[in-house]
């Protein structure tokens, strides 16, 4: 592809964007007297995307497949007590805790995915649904954080290895497993043709259920290790942790600001992890500025609005 | 190599097929020409697999077939080319050859292989202008063609069929699908062709097949038969249907277009003149629809005049007293999932104006009557949905109405109530122009009928011209 075309592709303009955001963030800083971008902003950075970023790869293998997953931020915090309940401070206890977070956070993924499949509920209804029986099941359980992390686990939310978090290679990881998945085997290929186009993959012979179960899965186990994560920096399991990073929308927004259709097919995980760092040097550009956190939510709302509006024109203005 | 002996079907108690017989053998291109209602997509859906036969039996290499689903003819070889492409635009040619059946090597998807076996079919057919690896969203639309035509023989079709594979292509795409084709048939391929078009007929096919009224009039070595001949084997029937008389004689003129085009039409002349039904027939892809839609506005005329002022919306449209009553009324002429009501007072709504308390008399003018006016929409036959939206026109009393296959899948009873109505209209001094494919229909109907060819006026007959002549005008045949 000439270079021209591949600079029209979102994944490329997110990252564009990131560069100009940098840049940007760089002079208003400079002039404000500060320094943009130290060591310890870009650690933040890291540390702040982690639990986003892969929440948001889980979003992106959904959304690719043309669904969509509303339950993340409460399975999030689901995870997060089973497993500070489970480890209970105990070093021995990690491996079955972390264990039957995963499990649990499949079969969470197992139950939206049948929903959506299996009942024919949209997924938006469908997630949605699932969202609010964790969350009942939490609410009634507990009422403020519980369990507890031991030392040895928390190296996962705050130890780096040189400048890079630890959670950040966590995240770096996921990422490219997850590109792997979509670029290298027949499950990734199908993922973009049942987004694309769900009568064709089905005339193709994909079966197009199975494939949305398994995205669907995959989408909670990638929620369940940001749970670890968030359980890991908390040092304990809180009931509000996933509502209050806002994880459910917020994922999505990073996946469509990093190119991918909302209505599937189209996209993939580089373009989200732009989107997750867009949003995270916005995030940092703004407590350096110390702007008022209203203004920071009517700027991000902007640049999620701009971003698909501009993906839009480039797919309208398409020769043939 | 495929024969289909005796085949039926019906779809809700209506007859589409009865008793076809049709044996292809390899390497034949096999056409398939009949009008529209005659058959040919149900008999092309059964060779596919999309539909089950009610009677009759499918024989490949002699062995007796029963397909389910569309994947067991694939694997059998049998491959369909719909008008609309099986693709994903958004991934690359390699990627949609080999959808649902990537290569594997040790667990990963292979895409060397994949893009080299894609690469070595294109080769074979002759086709250098593009690559496996490009998205097939760049493509033009002749090139996603081929892409689908590369992604049959991938899979080792034996018989491909081709539902007017033209319709879409411009002429010279054309002369390089003929090309294709012939590459195919010195590969063994048969293809099975189904074209309105007589002239790719006469230039590809070994044999056809004519089918009329859901039966076989018979097949015929393509040597053995005339464009002339073939047009009658195809029409040749009693005009039973009763049609309304028609008026005595037009009025003024209420609309008149000179040299009126866009992207899809050119050099339009055309008058429509109150009291009188004009009819429209062409081809698909002819520019009929496109015809419509200009004069209402929906997609401009961009070049030449219309009086008395050229629509550049359907807001103006509306506002110089033109409705279309549209093809596809599901999709584009009513809410189904509301009322009655609310579906008969759209237009009154958006515009303001209309006759909102006459709705009551429209609905009995329109013999809707026994239908409650809160009930939703999809609820209700084809004929009484096309009733409304002619309701929601009527409610701000046009000066020019535009029917689009304004019978289409509705039934015999609700056709005529249609057709009077529309006559009635016509007299009441409204200005009428008819698209219809069902040339009886066009023909008892209208006034005088244009003929429509690649987006320009071939031809106007008088009232009571023959099918022939239209179909001659339709398809570019000399006389």
């Amino acid at each position: 592809m000439p270079l021209l075309t591949r600079l029209r592709e979102p994944t490329q303009v997110v990252f564009l964007a990131l560069l100009g955001l940098v840049a940007v963030g760089w002079a208003l800083v400079a002039l404000d007297g500060g320094q943009f971008l130290t060591l310890e902003s870009v650690v933040g950075i890291q540390q702040r995307s982690a639990a986003l970023g892969i929440v948001a790869i889980g979003q992106t293998l959904a959304i690719l497949a043309g669904s969509l997953d509303l339950s993340v931020a409460y399975l999030i915090s689901l995870a997060s007590l089973v497993a500070a309940e489970i480890m209970a401070g105990q070093d021995g206890n990690i491996g079955p805790a972390v264990a039957a977070v995963l499990a649990i956070s499949a079969l969470v993924g197992l139950v939206n995915g049948l929903v959506i499949t299996g009942l024919r509920v949209h997924a938006f209804i469908a997630t949605l649904g699932v969202a609010l029986i964790i969350k009942g099941v939490v609410d009634h359980l507990y009422d403020g954080p519980a369990g507890k992390v031991p030392e040895s686990f928390q190296v996962l939310g705050y130890s780096r290895i040189g400048p890079i978090p630890v959670s950040a290679l966590l995240w770096a990881g996921v990422a490219v497993l997850a590109w792997f998945l979509l670029s290298r085997t027949r499950l990734g290929y199908r993922i973009y043709a049942v987004g694309g186009n769900e009568e064709v993959a089905r005339l193709s012979g994909i079966r197009t259920g199975r494939v949305i179960v398994l995205t669907h899965v995959l989408c909670s186990v990638c929620a369940g290790i940001a749970g670890l994560l968030l359980a890991s920096r908390l040092g304990a399991g809180a009931p509000t942790v996933g509502t209050d990073g806002g994880y459910d929308l917020e994922s999505i927004a990073a996946v469509v600001l990093g190119g991918t259709a909302l209505a599937g097919g189209k996209g993939g995980v580089a373009g989200t992890v732009g989107g997750v760092l867009l949003l995270a040097v916005l995030d940092t550009a703004f407590n350096q500025l110390e702007v008022n956190s209203f203004v920071k939510d009517v700027v991000r709302g902007v640049v999620i609005v701009v971003a698909v509006a501009v993906y839009a024109r480039r797919t309208v203005g398409r020769p043939a | 190599m495929l024969s289909l002996r005796g085949i039926g079907k019906s779809f809700l108690g209506v007859r589409v097929l009865s008793g076809v017989d049709l044996a292809v053998t390899a390497g034949e291109v096999h056409a398939v020409v009949g009008e529209n209602g005659a058959g040919k997509s149900t008999l092309m859906k059964i060779i596919c697999g999309v539909h089950a036969p009610d009677e009759g039996t499918i024989e490949l290499d002699g062995r007796p077939v029963s397909f389910g689903h569309p994947l067991d003819a694939r694997r059998s070889g049998i491959a369909i080319i719909y008008q609309e492409f099986n693709l994903l635009p958004e991934r690359t040619v390699a990627e949609n050859v080999f959808l649902g059946r990537e290569p594997v090597r040790r667990g990963l998807v292979d895409r060397a292989a994949m893009e080299e076996a894609t690469a070595r079919l294109l080769h074979e057919l002759g086709e250098e202008a593009f690559g496996p690896r490009d998205a097939v969203k760049r493509l033009p639309v002749a090139q996603q063609q081929i892409v689908e035509i590369v992604k049959a023989l991938s899979v080792n079709a034996r018989l491909i069929v081709m539902d007017e594979p033209t319709a879409a292509l411009a002429e010279h795409e054309v002369e390089s699908l003929y090309r294709l084709i012939g590459r195919l048939r010195e590969r063994g391929v048969a293809v099975v062709y189904i074209s309105h078009r007589l002239r790719e007929v006469f230039d590809l096919a070994d044999r056809v097949t004519v089918l009329k009224d859901g039966a076989r009039v018979t097949t015929l070595p393509i040597g053995e038969v005339t464009p002339g001949e073939l047009i009658r084997l195809m029409v040749g029937r009693d005009l039973g249907t009763y049609f309304p008389p028609r008026s005595a004689g037009a009025g003024e003129v209420r609309l008149s277009l000179r040299a009126a085009g866009n992207h899809r039409l050119h050099d339009i002349d055309l008058e429509l003149r109150a009291g009188e039904i004009v009819g429209i027939a062409g081809l698909q892809g002819s520019g009929r629809s496109e015809l419509a839609r200009a004069i209402f506005g929906a997609e401009p005329f961009t070049t030449g005049e219309m009086i008395p002022s050229r629509p550049r919306s359907v807001r103006e449209g509306v506002a110089l007293g033109i409705g279309l009553v549209t093809e596809d009324r599901k999709a584009e002429g009513l809410a189904l999932r509301q009322s009655v009501r609310d579906n008969v007072l759209l237009v009154a709504r958006a515009v303001r104006a209309g006759d909102r308390a006459g709705v009551r008399d429209l609905l009995e003018r329109v013999r809707l009557s026994p239908v409650r006016r809160e009930q939703e929409v999809r609820y209700l036959s084809g004929g009484n949905q096309q009733k409304v939206v002619l309701v929601k026109w009527l409610t701000m009393a046009p000066r020019v109405l535009l029917f689009d296959e304004p019978t289409r899948g509705i039934d015999v009873g609700a056709k005529a109530t249609i057709h009077d109505l529309m006559r009635e209209l016509a007299n009441g001094g409204m200005a009428i122009m008819m698209i219809s494919s069902e040339l009886p229909e066009l023909i008892g109907m209208s006034d005088r009928v244009v003929v429509l060819r690649d987006g320009r006026i071939a031809g106007t007959l008088p009232a009571g011209a023959s099918e022939e002549a239209v179909m001659r005008l339709a398809a570019g045949e000399a006389a």
